[in-house]
């Protein structure tokens, strides 16, 4: 069954037990130039590799961009 | 040199990364400016745009990456921003901005006192944008600031330093370094703000939109140089009367 989590405000299918880090790249990013947020609590960039995302997880992304 | 929160930077130029017509005129432009402390937002990533990456164009190891807290209307937005972008990997500096008001996107004194507090105590070197007002200036250093950062005027304005009385206050109270920032649209407002003492000019606008942003890059950092070399040099004084530069004797020979 594949699982569904709402990333970035859009419902985005992918396989149950992925882990963030795989997640991440599947969506083309660099993971070292990706903050996550899951759940309203922010995940250490350390343990993108080990944090597994679940069914309907909440998860927001955020990066750097140009500004004043 | 310029030293804030420990850390020495040789250049007094500071630049925004914002509205930058690409990102190899960007990257182009912070070379030609010599600057060393660079800003730049957090937002969202683009879900359909995943290669548009402005750390691609930006040498952490070169700048000092000033992450700022643009969008946050109130305290708590501020610090959940300022969280994130240490998470980020952009270390403990933060500049601290709360514009409730997106018409004028001046600074909210009693959310960005209280936000400062939090984040000093958090550990972050705090840099507050602020309306040019000497007693919150004040506050914010006994707070626990790493610096002040005055509007010259409103952002994107290119208006110039329209608080200049404010600012001179601000800049002889002090005891942290004062950095004008917002408004300066012109290399002669920058040059303007380094000859009354500010420490440091913090400059986007003018040059990310400017006909040919690296020149332009390149003509704030010699303002900046200049501004500062006058105000250390000691400017001469003012009067409204005239002062004759040639000698008023020796005219014997005609008359």
């Amino acid at each position: 069954m594949p699982m569904k989590i709402i990333c970035n405000g859009k419902e985005k299918v992918t396989r149950p037990g992925i882990s963030l880090n795989d997640f991440i790249i599947d969506l083309g990013l660099r993971p070292e130039n990706v903050v996550a947020e899951c759940n309203g609590t922010i995940v250490k960039r350390e343990e993108y590799n080990t944090y597994l995302l679940k069914d309907d997880s909440m998860l927001e992304l955020i990066r750097f961009v140009g500004g004043g | 040199m310029l030293t804030i929160a420990g850390h020495t930077f040789r250049s007094r130029l500071f630049l925004g990364t914002g509205k930058f017509p690409s990102a190899e005129i960007l990257q182009r432009s912070i070379e030609a400016s010599g600057s060393e402390m660079i800003t730049v937002a957090l937002r969202r990533v683009d879900l359909g745009d995943p290669a548009d990456d402005i750390m691609a164009v930006l040498d952490r190891n070169k700048y000092v990456l000033l992450p700022n807290t643009s969008g946050a209307r109130d305290a708590a937005e501020a610090i959940r921003i300022a969280r994130l972008a240490r998470a980020a990997g952009s270390g403990d500096w933060l500049k601290l901005e709360v514009t409730p008001d997106p018409r004028t996107l001046l600074p909210d004194p009693v959310e960005t006192l209280a936000a400062a507090k939090e984040l000093v105590r958090e550990g972050f070197k705090v840099l507050p944008y602020i309306n040019a007002d000497p007693i919150l200036a004040l506050k914010l250093q006994d707070a626990g600031v790493a610096a002040v950062m005055p509007l010259g005027s409103p952002i994107g304005t290119n208006m110039g330093l329209q608080t200049r009385m404010q600012v001179e206050i601000i800049i002889a109270q002090a005891q942290v370094p004062v950095v004008v920032d917002a408004g300066l649209g012109a290399p002669s407002h920058a040059a303007e703000a380094m000859e009354i003492g500010a420490d440091a000019v913090l400059v986007n606008t003018a040059i990310s939109v400017a006909g040919d942003p690296v020149r332009m890059a390149r003509a704030f950092a010699l303002a900046v140089e200049a501004g500062r070399e006058a105000y250390e040099a000691g400017l001469g004084p003012q009067g409204k009367e005239a002062a004759a530069s040639s000698p008023t004797t020796g005219l014997d020979f005609i008359k």
